[in-house]
């Protein structure tokens, strides 16, 4: 029998999730995945793969794991208190996860989504070219205690564990945004209140959308007035019927007829999904700048990249080991 | 609404898309444009994808890497031509290449916004399900949901706006509203009054062919009574019948 994951306790929101379905909008169906993108690449990066494999998608809470075989696992995303058999660990890394041995994660430290990666990734049966879980159109469905997930091959399973330095995106920020089609209908009045103004993450934000909070005036209120439904796409920031703006996510609608004031540019979309309730932000226009190839991406990732130089399981202070790895981290990821 | 908004023109769309919009408000010449026009700047090189929806159409490229401004410089110049190549929203109407029939049974608890609907066309119940099944509208866009179709036009007497209440309909919803039909895979809250139940779902997960309907498809609606719809759920199709017709 091949390896699985056993869940032993799951938290309320966990799912399967890779890169989605591109290519299906056509048909009706958003590209769906992970929400933290970036995370994937993160965990690809940890685990040596030339590119992002399934791993779980762990919104605010995550739960508690075990192998039947030795595996490495990546914690990726949002950092999250984690332990392997009560002792802790550091996230941003990669650990060998040995049978019988009990990963728990907790609740997030910062940010809002953290993502558990098997060295071999999870090898569900793809639907439509993907393992994700598309909660919106019911592909796949939460996870649950007592599941077990098939595992594929992990090629180092006893490789050491390592860590990896990441630029921060768990405390908001600002937000670079492209122009959309809509973006013309503003006035450059609604568009100044709207880069000026703060927000923050509302209660009603899901894998759809991302609702924007703030205590500003939405000047920049606009009645679709019969406009002809478009394609909406992840990224997109709608602006509702009572002016608040909501930003669409992973499992959002393909088309649509709000008012759209501009596209987040994708390489913030990480930063906005993982901004909390706390955390504010704020837009602004920018030009669409090349995004990197996968190759080159990882190729970066590689570069911020260490060998956790004790294993973990030695190391009595281990949390403040951790705090300090994390806040050498430099913004060279974001930059070109 | 701006003087670029007047005639079909190109916009940017996010980082990885361009956005051809034939007209603010719908149209069925702006819909035959946005099909026709999706259809041919899929043959463009560099388009990964091409999405038409009701009255525009999406259009994506590789955005990633050193050469995607030069890409991207490249692929809106080849749609700016082939926006220019014709007059888009002069194109004669197509006669449809598919015919679909699907089974829909306008009873009872089937069609609880029956009522409220036939008084919007100023018809009877029985004057409204004729006219509809008389009807061979198209599959105007699909979207939204998976496969999920919009459906026209309808006659004139069905231009009622959509309720801004919503109510819940169940999986296999017909709905209407503005001279448009909407036919619901999942259950879901709705502004449509629904004016009757199928048993086919336009998503099925598991199928070879998952989201079976195609824009430009003619649909023709079959009466059946709330019982045989409930025989024909156990169909795969739930009844439906697809004819290729050239």
């Amino acid at each position: 029998m091949s390896a699985v994951l056993k869940i032993l306790s799951a938290g309320p929101m966990l799912t399967v999730q890779d890169l989605g379905r591109p290519g299906l909008a056509a048909q009706g169906l958003s590209r769906g995945g992970a929400q933290d993108t970036l995370a994937l690449w993160e965990a690809a990066a940890l685990l040596g793969l030339s590119a992002p494999v399934a791993g779980i998608e762990m919104p605010g809470m995550g739960g508690r794991f075990t192998v039947t075989e030795k595996t490495r696992v990546a914690l990726t995303g949002a950092p999250m208190r984690a332990s392997l058999d009560g002792r802790p660990v550091p996230w941003h890394s990669a650990l060998s996860l040995a049978p019988g041995e009990v990963l728990s994660v907790g609740g997030v430290s910062s940010g809002t989504t953290g993502y558990l990666t098997p060295g071999g990734g999870i090898a569900s049966e793809p639907v439509l070219g993907s393992r994700a879980t598309h909660l919106a159109v019911r592909i796949g469905a939460l996870l649950t205690e007592a599941e077990a997930l098939p595992l594929g091959k992990d090629r180092a399973a006893s490789a050491p564990p390592q860590v990896l330095r990441v630029a921060p995106r768990f405390e908001g920020g600002q937000i670079r945004i492209l122009p959309g089609p809509q973006t013309e209908l503003f006035s450059p009045e609604q568009i100044r209140a709207f880069e000026a103004a703060s927000f923050t993450r509302g209660p009603r934000s899901n894998r759809q959308a991302i609702q924007m909070m703030s205590e500003a005036e939405p000047l920049w209120h606009m009645a679709s007035g019969g406009m002809a439904s478009e394609p909406i796409q992840a990224g997109d920031i709608q602006i509702t019927g009572d002016g608040t703006p909501f930003v669409l996510g992973a499992e959002c609608q393909t088309i649509g007829g709000y008012p759209r004031i501009g596209s987040v540019h994708p390489e913030d979309m990480p930063k906005l999904v993982q901004a909390g309730a706390e955390s504010p932000l704020s837009f602004r226009f920018a030009d669409p700048a090349p995004l990197p190839t996968g190759a080159e991406r990882l190729r970066a990732l590689r570069r911020a990249i260490t060998p956790l130089l004790r294993d973990p399981a030695t190391i009595p202070d281990l949390l403040s080991y951790q705090l300090i790895s994390g806040v050498t981290a430099g913004d060279d990821l974001e930059r070109d | 609404m701006s003087k670029k908004e007047a005639a079909p023109a190109l916009y940017p769309l996010g980082m990885d898309g361009f956005l051809a919009r034939f007209a603010s408000r719908f149209s069925l010449e702006a819909n035959r444009a946005a099909q026709a026009f999706a259809t041919e700047a899929r043959e463009i090189e560099g388009v990964e994808e091409a999405v038409p929806a009701l009255a525009s159409v999406q259009l994506r490229f590789d955005s990633t890497g050193e050469t995607a401004p030069a890409r991207r410089a490249k692929l809106e110049a080849a749609l700016t031509d082939l926006l220019a190549s014709r007059d888009w929203l002069s194109l004669p109407e197509r006669a449809p290449a598919r015919r679909w029939t699907l089974p829909v049974s306008f009873d009872g608890s089937d069609a609880p916004g029956l009522a409220e609907a036939a008084a919007e066309t100023g018809l009877t119940e029985a004057e409204a399900v004729r006219s509809i099944l008389e009807a061979a509208p198209r599959v105007l866009a699909i979207g939204f949901a998976p496969g999920q179709p919009y459906i026209g036009l309808l006659p004139e007497p069905w231009n009622f706006p959509r309720r801004t209440s919503l109510r819940d309909v169940p999986p296999g919803a017909l709905v209407a509203a503005i001279r448009q039909l909407v036919l619901f895979a999942n259950a879901s809250p709705t502004g449509w009054l629904q004016i009757g139940r199928c048993a086919f779902r336009p998503f099925q997960p598991g199928a070879p062919d998952p989201m079976p309907l195609r824009q430009g498809d003619e649909i023709r609606l079959s009466r059946v009574s709330a019982d045989e719809l409930s025989a024909l759920e156990a169909q795969p199709m739930g009844g439906a019948r697809l004819e290729v017709l050239s």
